[in-house]
């Protein structure tokens, strides 16, 4: 049996596997940031306090109504996307004509606001969500045990990306979208209701924050700051993808979730900034990213 | 980002007190108000240094106090520049709690370089009273050789021989791998090896994988907070338990226990310095914390509380807001109160109280919400601290 600097093989390919299910977050979260810079030019920043809330009413569904894990996965996108909606009516919508700063500095803003108060109100601790009965246990794949639900995560998130990616680069739908983006008088010249699609699709980039915060609160501790401590990492991954890049925040989020989780088996000290140097790295050789257009 | 705002003032009625004997003295609660640490320290170790001064009776001895707070953020350069801000502009005669190592170390500098006060309660590392002592600093509630002397050597005696550390990569972390690896080792156990984790951290299960690939019977989980709480969460997800490793938890507190609950924490071991249900006096004190607070008092926060009380005795004895001669007088005199009982401040700073070895209880046993411990072991507080002569503190040691 091969050793790779002193790893066995057992447990590189354990590690492997765990940078995977970290770069299923990645994954989901970053490409709601890319949906939504793709077709509305805004920097959703406060993408990280959308994806507390997925995991937050996931709890307060359970708690306050008794409703589980599965009705969740459904429920808690919807009610943080029609959140989005609102705030995207009231608020974003105004500044689609100012410079990328201006959305940046509204939705920091308002995840610093939806942070406080939620911390204001539960605490910083961490409240406790069970993992479903269904995905409790895991399989011994013989170089690891792999729980079930870790395996879950990585299973419904490939679906979402590619379902998402579909959906815009595929679909009639999605065309209309991608020429909204565009141009949207001609669009709106053949009685489309562009106002409308952009509003809607702010929503699903939300939704699928959402999704992931009730993937991840069986496994991580949900308390308010769990968005902030992700939210950069996400950002530099869509910024190494390439910005509003649908496949390539896909790619880049699965791809960096296995560098990083290699990263904390040879030279664990350096694995909160292995990805920031990767960033570094991209934006000097390639500045609009991996898998950008020359815009 | 400092927020800063005077959240209490204790205004002694000029009436009642004697205008010469007066003596205004300002407190600074400088702790996590946001991050990781703000249950455990934040809001309620302001409100427990209110209580203090409100049963001192300040006001009624002539003692005017003033507290104010700001979030240090767990970051060393922002609570020194805070530190420095407060001793040098606003008037600050001591500094109370200062959770977070790094932090803590930064603070006992400034409060050396300006010959005030330092009473931290929230701070673990041993080398606050070794070798990073000041002659201004008292460590009161506990610290990492203290918790080495309770879990670490608790596991070992059971049998634990051989452990492996999920260490958090800054000053704490390895503080504690630091004193609990000697304690291990002096106890006939053997190290096989650590891992450092970017603190704070979100997942630990390459650092779990790690260490079940080490074979060590005992994985010691030298971080605090809600990374402890993850690190035991998804210990349980990944079966390492079942397959007959033994987690050690060498810090944990009240806050992360009731985070967990007692389905997941149940069985584990943890050495605190104050636990809410211990007495009637630690009952009693609690309930009227937690009618404030939300919650029962974390032992950062009863210990902010009695340092706070212990101060003001010295200041009432001094008469003067002179902070040298109140350290003497802190030091010369015995500790006495109703949530550690009585106690002694040692030349190096470090406050000597009795440990408590704790369980978490089975869900049948705990009755509540909060109900969520039961004393294993008391350790005297002469074991438990280590001796000042093996600390290496220079100027407690010269004369």
């Amino acid at each position: 049996m091969f050793e790779l600097l002193g790893v066995p093989p057992q447990v590189l390919m354990g590690q492997l596997l765990i940078g995977l299910i970290n770069g299923s977050f990645y994954a989901v979260l970053s490409l709601g940031l890319a949906v939504i810079f793709g077709l509305l030019n805004i920097i959703n920043f406060a993408h990280g306090a959308q994806y507390m809330m997925g995991a937050f009413v996931a709890w307060m569904l359970l708690n306050y109504t008794g409703i589980g894990y599965w009705p969740a996965l459904i429920l808690a996108p919807i009610v943080v996307g029609a959140i989005g909606i609102a705030l995207e009516r009231t608020m974003i919508s105004r500044l689609y004509k100012l410079d990328h700063l201006y959305g940046l500095l509204l939705t920091f803003g308002l995840a610093l606001i939806i942070q406080g108060l939620f911390r204001n109100y539960y605490g910083v601790s961490g409240l406790p969500y069970a993992i479903p009965p269904a995905l409790q246990g895991g399989q011994n794949l013989g170089f690891m045990f792999l729980p079930n639900y870790r395996g879950w995560v990585i299973v419904a998130s490939v679906i979402v990306c590619f379902s998402t990616w579909f959906m815009i680069e595929r679909t009639r739908l999605g065309a209309y979208l991608r020429a909204a983006t565009e141009n949207p008088e001609l669009v709106g010249a053949f009685g489309i209701n562009v106002p409308r699609m952009i509003t809607l699709t702010y929503g699903f980039g939300v939704g699928l924050a959402a999704f992931a915060g009730v993937l991840a609160a069986p496994i991580y501790s949900v308390n308010p700051n769990m968005g902030a401590d992700l939210i950069i990492v996400v950002f530099a991954v869509v910024v190494i993808g390439g910005m509003g890049s649908i496949m390539g925040a896909i790619l880049t989020g699965f791809g960096l979730g296995v560098i990083e989780g290699l990263t904390r088996v040879f030279y664990p000290e350096g694995s909160a900034v292995v990805i920031f140097v990767i960033m570094a790295i991209v934006l000097m050789i390639k500045p609009e990213g991996l898998f950008g257009n020359n815009a | 980002m400092l927020r800063k705002f005077a959240l209490s003032t204790v205004a002694a009625s000029a009436l009642l007190a004697t205008p010469a004997l007066a003596t205004d003295i300002t407190l600074g609660v400088l702790n996590d108000q946001s991050g990781v640490y703000a249950d455990l320290s934040g809001k309620g170790s302001v409100i427990a240094a209110q209580m203090a001064v409100a049963d001192f009776d300040a006001a009624g001895k002539g003692i005017n106090v003033n507290i104010i707070s700001a979030d240090h953020q767990n970051k060393p350069d922002i609570a020194s520049n805070i530190a420095r801000q407060w001793y040098d502009q606003d008037g600050v005669d001591a500094i109370l709690d200062v959770p977070t190592s790094s932090t803590a170390l930064a603070v006992a500098d400034v409060t050396a370089e300006f010959k005030k006060v330092f009473i931290n309660s929230g701070a673990a590392t041993s080398d606050l009273t070794r070798g990073n002592c000041q002659p201004t600093t008292i460590h009161w509630t506990y610290d990492t050789a203290a918790l080495a002397n309770g879990t670490g050597k608790a596991v070992t005696e059971a049998g634990g021989d051989t452990w492996f550390f999920l260490t958090a990569d800054y000053a704490f972390g390895h503080a504690l791998e630091r004193d609990t690896k000697a304690v291990v080792e002096a106890n006939g156990g053997q190290v096989l090896g650590a891992v450092a984790h970017p603190f704070p951290g979100t997942d630990f299960s390459s650092f779990l994988l790690q260490a079940q690939a080490s074979g060590a019977k005992v994985i010691g989980l030298a971080n605090a907070g809600a990374d402890t709480v993850n690190s035991i969460k998804q210990a349980a997800e990944f079966g390492i338990v079942q397959a007959g490793q033994k987690l050690a938890g060498l810090l944990l507190f009240i806050n992360n226990v009731h985070s967990l609950g007692t389905q997941t924490a149940q069985g584990l071991q943890m050495t605190t310095a104050f636990y809410w249900d211990m007495n009637d006096d630690t009952r009693a004190f609690s309930e009227r914390f937690r009618a404030e607070a939300g919650a029962p008092p974390s032992m950062v926060q009863a210990g902010v509380y009695a340092g706070t009380l212990h101060y003001l005795k010295a200041v009432e004895a001094v008469g003067s807001d002179d902070a040298e001669a109140i350290v003497a007088k802190m030091k010369e005199m015995e500790t006495d109160d109703p949530l550690f009982g009585k106690g002694y401040i040692r030349k190096d700073g470090r406050v000597i109280h009795d440990m408590y070895l704790m369980e978490v209880k089975t869900p049948d046993e705990s009755e509540n919400d909060w109900d969520l411990l039961k004393l294993v072991a008391t350790i005297p507080g002469e074991e438990a601290f280590l001796p000042m002569e093996d600390g290496g503190c220079a100027f407690a040691l010269a004369n």
